[in-house]
C-alpha cells in the first residue's frame, strides 16, 4: 500500500490512507527523505488520521523519518493522531519525543509557515 | 485466517509476513469490540497484537497467533513460534532493551497493559500469553 505524497508549495504532504505494514512505513520514510531534496522542500507533513495503530515500530519509524528529514534541512510535523491511538500510545509508553505534532493538516501547515517565518 | 471450532470467539492466524501482522491486529480489534471493549481499549489490544505478531516475523520468521475469550471473560492473545527463543527474558521485558536495533518498547509495553502476562521461552520456541480484562 503506497502512501501518496503531494506537493503544496515547498511542503510535502504524505497522507496515509489505510493501515500500513512495517514494510509500507519504511518505504514511506525512505520516499520522503528522498523527495525532500528533489522538490527543494522546507517542510513535511505526515497525516496519520487513517492509521489504525501506532505501535513501537510505527513510532520509531516516524521519529527516524523526522530526524532524517531534519538532517536534510527540512522540518516534519505529524498530524491527525486520533484520540484512541493517543490513548494507546500513552498506555504502551510510546512517545514521538520532540517531533512536532498538530491537530490536523491545516494546523500542520500553519506550524510550518510559522517556523519558516521565524528563520 | 480461519475460525477455530472449539470456542465461540477463537481466532487462529498464521503469521509469516508484514501483511499478516496488520490482518491479525485488525481481527483482534474486531474481536475486542465484539466482546464489549471500548474503542480505546480495542485500539490498545490491536497495538499489543501488532507487537507480538511483529516479534514472530522478526525473530522466528513464522508462528501462530490465537485470540479469544478466556473462561474468566478476559480477552486472551497467545503468540507462539518455534524460533530460537529469547536468551534473556528478563532483559527483553526491560524498556529500551533490544537485540534487533528496535526501540525495545514492544514487549514491555504489552506487559504493562496486560492483566495477565507470561512468557515461556526456550531453544525450541517462544510462547507469549496475555489477557486483558474489560474495564
Amino acid at each position: 500500500m503506497a502512501v501518496p505524497i503531494l506537493k503544496q508549495g515547498d511542503v510535502l504532504i504524505a497522507s496515509i490512507q489505510s493501515a500500513l505494514t512495517d514494510v509500507d512505513l519504511v518505504a514511506l520514510r525512505d520516499a520522503l527523505v528522498e523527495q525532500v531534496a528533489s522538490h527543494r522542500t522546507r517542510g513535511v507533513i505526515v497525516d496519520v488520521t487513517a492509521l489504525d495503530v501506532m505501535d513501537s515500530f510505527a513510532s520509531r519509524t516516524l521519529r527516524d523519518l523526522a530526524h532524517m528529514i531534519r538532517l536534510r534541512g527540512a522540518r516534519t510535523v505529524i498530524v491527525g493522531i486520533q484520540p484512541d491511538v493517543a490513548f494507546a500510545m500513552v498506555q504502551l509508553g510510546l512517545t514521538l519525543e520532540n517531533i512536532p505534532t498538530a491537530l490536523d493538516l491545516e494546523e500542520g501547515l500553519a506550524f510550518l509557515s510559522a517556523v519558516r517565518h521565524a528563520r | 485466517m480461519k475460525q477455530a471450532e472449539d470456542n465461540n470467539f477463537s481466532i487462529s492466524a498464521q503469521i509469516t509476513c508484514a501483511e499478516d501482522v496488520v490482518v491479525a491486529r485488525q481481527r483482534g480489534r474486531t474481536l475486542a469490540r465484539a466482546m464489549g471493549f471500548s474503542p480505546s481499549d480495542a485500539t490498545l489490544i490491536a497495538a499489543a497484537i501488532s507487537e507480538l505478531a511483529r516479534n514472530i516475523v522478526r525473530y522466528a520468521d513464522r508462528g501462530e497467533l490465537l485470540l479469544g475469550k478466556s473462561e474468566d471473560g478476559m480477552l486472551f492473545v497467545i503468540a507462539r513460534d518455534n524460533g530460537p527463543g529469547i536468551a534473556d527474558v528478563e532483559a527483553a521485558l526491560r524498556p529500551g532493551w533490544s537485540t534487533s536495533g528496535g526501540l525495545g518498547m514492544g514487549l514491555p509495553g504489552v506487559k504493562r497493559i496486560s492483566d495477565y502476562f507470561e512468557i515461556v521461552s526456550n531453544a525450541h520456541g517462544t510462547t507469549v500469553t496475555m489477557r486483558k480484562r474489560k474495564r
